[in-house]
């Protein structure tokens, strides 16, 4: 009895805040805006902006996978440290966190712009300026660089749990260090990958600033659409169908990304033990 | 049966701490024998496993394979297979492709691996069992699996790092006779590391009884048993009573001021000795006819004898009798020359083999203290 009571202060945050809202989203998002009728109207106009969901969808993945080949060996190097390095290194990893994301975000505009500090220092070398801003890379990097510590820390924390004495069960078999890689150490960190992907593709899918200062137009992201319907299109509906819409690919493709672990699943708690 | 396979020569490993874990290792393993380390925990005995595994080098000294050098080979390249303690089985592969792991690391054929596997699997009583995750086994289970996935290899040597450590003592006693006879069938040579002194007895063909980082010393069991060359070893093995004696001359020992007939020669003429006396051999007569007369201080009953503590002038023996001798009474012992051995001095000497402190006495030892704060 006691341990139910403990969780109401959450299950009342939950019901105002979660279930409420997420009920008015759906409100809106099948009503017209005017007359405040139930209409098919916003969700049948989302096929128009089909190409900036997928614009969206395959950003964020693109970035959730160079995070991933970033990340992994950090979190790799990071675990066979001392505890104190390792101590120290995984406070270097969170401290970007601790800065507000809207300046990490200007700070890479700043670095890329046209009169920024990479362009400037290029002029002086005597070479053409790069077109760095605006780009899909740009909006990339800039995905990367605010995400990269949601990859590595879960990464590490499984790469961590990984027994000594399983790798040396695979050298005992026969396995060169890049066997013990691939077929030991890789399999085990698979729960980990998985929780690294979905960290950074969740928020990476719906955010809005990024692109906006490093993108341009023809880098919009749906994060964008959706801010700007309530913003200067005022048409709270359509934001809400984008929303619930956004919310649901998010669910499809997280969903498929465990199905490659469900396996997998297991292992995790294994390697905890 | 007399070919040597490995050879360890002056081994020593000092771990970065500057803790010294082996010093001047040299031992000799023939081919399909079944040799133990035996030792208690901290003796080196995991520690020389792991160096002949490929896992540890060697501070210094060598490590002979075939008589071949193999200091620099990493454990993958090693004619060698492990079980791990705790068996360290791969969680995320079910039982058929934990055996398999190493045939597939070999690359070979998949037909060839099939047969290797199910043959395997046979041997330990585990056909069925394919398909099962690995945290659905028992603790027995994974033992076999265990064994499975590193015999499957065709190694020369197999190592076992107390394999049956985890398993109850009924599953522990059937795993002995199964992995002896695994070694037999299969032509193996096993070193097998424990620190159960049964154990080492039930199983091996020869016994390497290790502390402090050295070999005290190697033989069959029955050697070790009968022929300890010092007092830790024969108090490591088995029970004994240990006493200050003195070697008068050939076949003559004296101890507790008396001289006693016994079968060991070739000592200094009144060198100082231990006098090791098994508590199985004794064999008690009445105070009249006793070599020695002492008071029953405690028995207990232990299903085939009695363990009874006599006290002899204040030395306190064990004896191993089927005969119940009431405590408070008066016992005589008669010691025949055979139940005798005699050993050199060591560092070990006078460390152990009185029976003083043996558990049934902690209460009367206890009060004693208490009784002397009492005093001051």
């Amino acid at each position: 009895m006691k341990n139910k009571l403990l969780a109401c202060p959450y299950i009342v945050w939950m019901v105002l805040f979660t279930i409420i809202p997420l009920g008015i989203v759906f409100y809106y998002a099948f009503t017209d805006s005017g007359t405040g009728a139930f209409t098919l109207a916003n969700m049948a106009s989302m096929g128009s902006y089909l190409p900036i969901f997928l614009r969206s969808i395959w950003l964020s993945l693109f970035s959730a996978l160079i995070c991933l080949l970033i990340g992994y060996p950090v979190a790799y190097f990071i675990a066979q440290c001392k505890p104190s390095t390792q101590r120290l290194l995984e406070l270097l990893i969170m401290l970007p966190m601790c800065m507000s994301f809207l300046l990490r975000t200007l700070a890479w505009v700043s670095m890329l712009e046209d009169t920024g500090i990479i362009n400037t220092f290029l002029r002086h070398l005597g070479l053409a300026p790069l077109p760095l801003i605006r780009t899909n890379g740009a909006v990339i990097l800039g995905m990367v660089y605010n995400y990269l510590p949601y990859m590595i820390l879960p990464l590490y924390s499984v790469i961590m749990k990984i027994d000594n004495r399983l790798l040396e069960a695979a050298r005992d078999l026969g396995c060169t260090p890049v066997n013990t890689f691939t077929k030991v150490i890789l399999p085990l960190s698979a729960p980990g990958i998985l929780s690294g992907l979905t960290m950074v593709f969740v928020p990476a899918v719906s955010t809005f600033y990024i692109s906006q200062k490093l993108g341009s137009t023809g880098t919009t992201l749906i994060g964008d659409v959706i801010e700007s319907q309530f913003k200067t299109a005022y048409n709270p509906n359509l934001g809400a169908a984008m929303s619930l819409v956004l919310m649901i690919l998010i669910f499809i493709c997280v969903s498929i990304m465990n199905r490659f672990g469900e396996s997998e699943e297991e292992t995790e708690v294994i390697a905890k033990v | 049966m007399s070919e040597e396979l490995i050879r360890l020569t002056n081994l020593t490993m000092t771990f970065e701490d500057g803790v010294t874990v082996l010093d001047g290792i040299n031992l000799d393993i023939k081919n399909k024998e079944f040799l133990t380390l035996l030792g208690p925990s901290g003796c080196g005995k995991t520690t020389t496993l792991r160096i002949i595994g490929g896992f540890l080098s060697p501070t210094s000294g060598d490590v002979f394979f075939n008589g071949k050098r193999i200091n620099d080979v990493p454990a993958y390249q090693r004619k060698i297979n492990t079980v791990f303690q705790r068996y360290a089985l791969f969680p995320h592969l079910d039982v058929y492709d934990n055996i398999a792991f190493g045939l597939r690391i070999a690359k070979l054929p998949e037909r060839e691996i099939d047969e290797r596997v199910t043959e395997m699997l046979e041997i330990v009583s585990l056909r069925g069992f394919e398909n099962r995750k690995i945290t659905s086994l028992s603790g027995g289970q994974q033992q076999r699996v265990a064994i499975a996935r590193a015999l499957v290899n065709r190694p020369q040597v197999l190592l076992l790092d107390e394999p049956l450590g985890a398993l109850d003592l009924r599953l522990r006693k059937d795993m002995q006779n199964e992995l002896k006879n695994i070694q037999q069938r299969m032509g193996i040579t096993f070193i097998y590391v424990t620190h159960d002194q049964e154990e080492a007895l039930t199983m091996s063909d020869t016994i390497v009884v290790m502390d402090k980082g050295k070999i005290q010393q190697i033989g069959r069991p029955e050697d070790i048993y009968n022929e300890p060359q010092n007092a830790f070893v024969a108090d490591f093995i088995g029970e004994s009573n240990i006493l200050d004696g003195v070697m008068l001359d050939d076949y003559v020992v004296r101890f507790f001021g008396r001289k006693f007939q016994c079968v060991d020669k070739g000592f200094e003429k009144n060198e100082p000795v231990d006098v090791v006396i098994r508590p199985e051999d004794i064999d008690i007569v009445p105070p009249e006819q006793g070599h020695l007369i002492g008071t029953v201080t405690s028995v207990t009953f232990k299903g085939v004898h009695y363990d009874t503590i006599v006290d002899f002038k204040g030395f306190k023996w064990l004896i191993q009798t089927t005969d119940y001798c009431p405590v408070d009474s008066t016992i005589g012992i008669r010691l025949n020359p055979e139940d005798i051995h005699i050993m050199h001095k060591s560092e070990y000497s006078g460390l152990y083999g009185d029976y003083s402190s043996y558990s049934a006495e902690y209460d009367e030892i206890a009060d004693c203290s208490e009784d002397d704060a009492n005093e001051e």
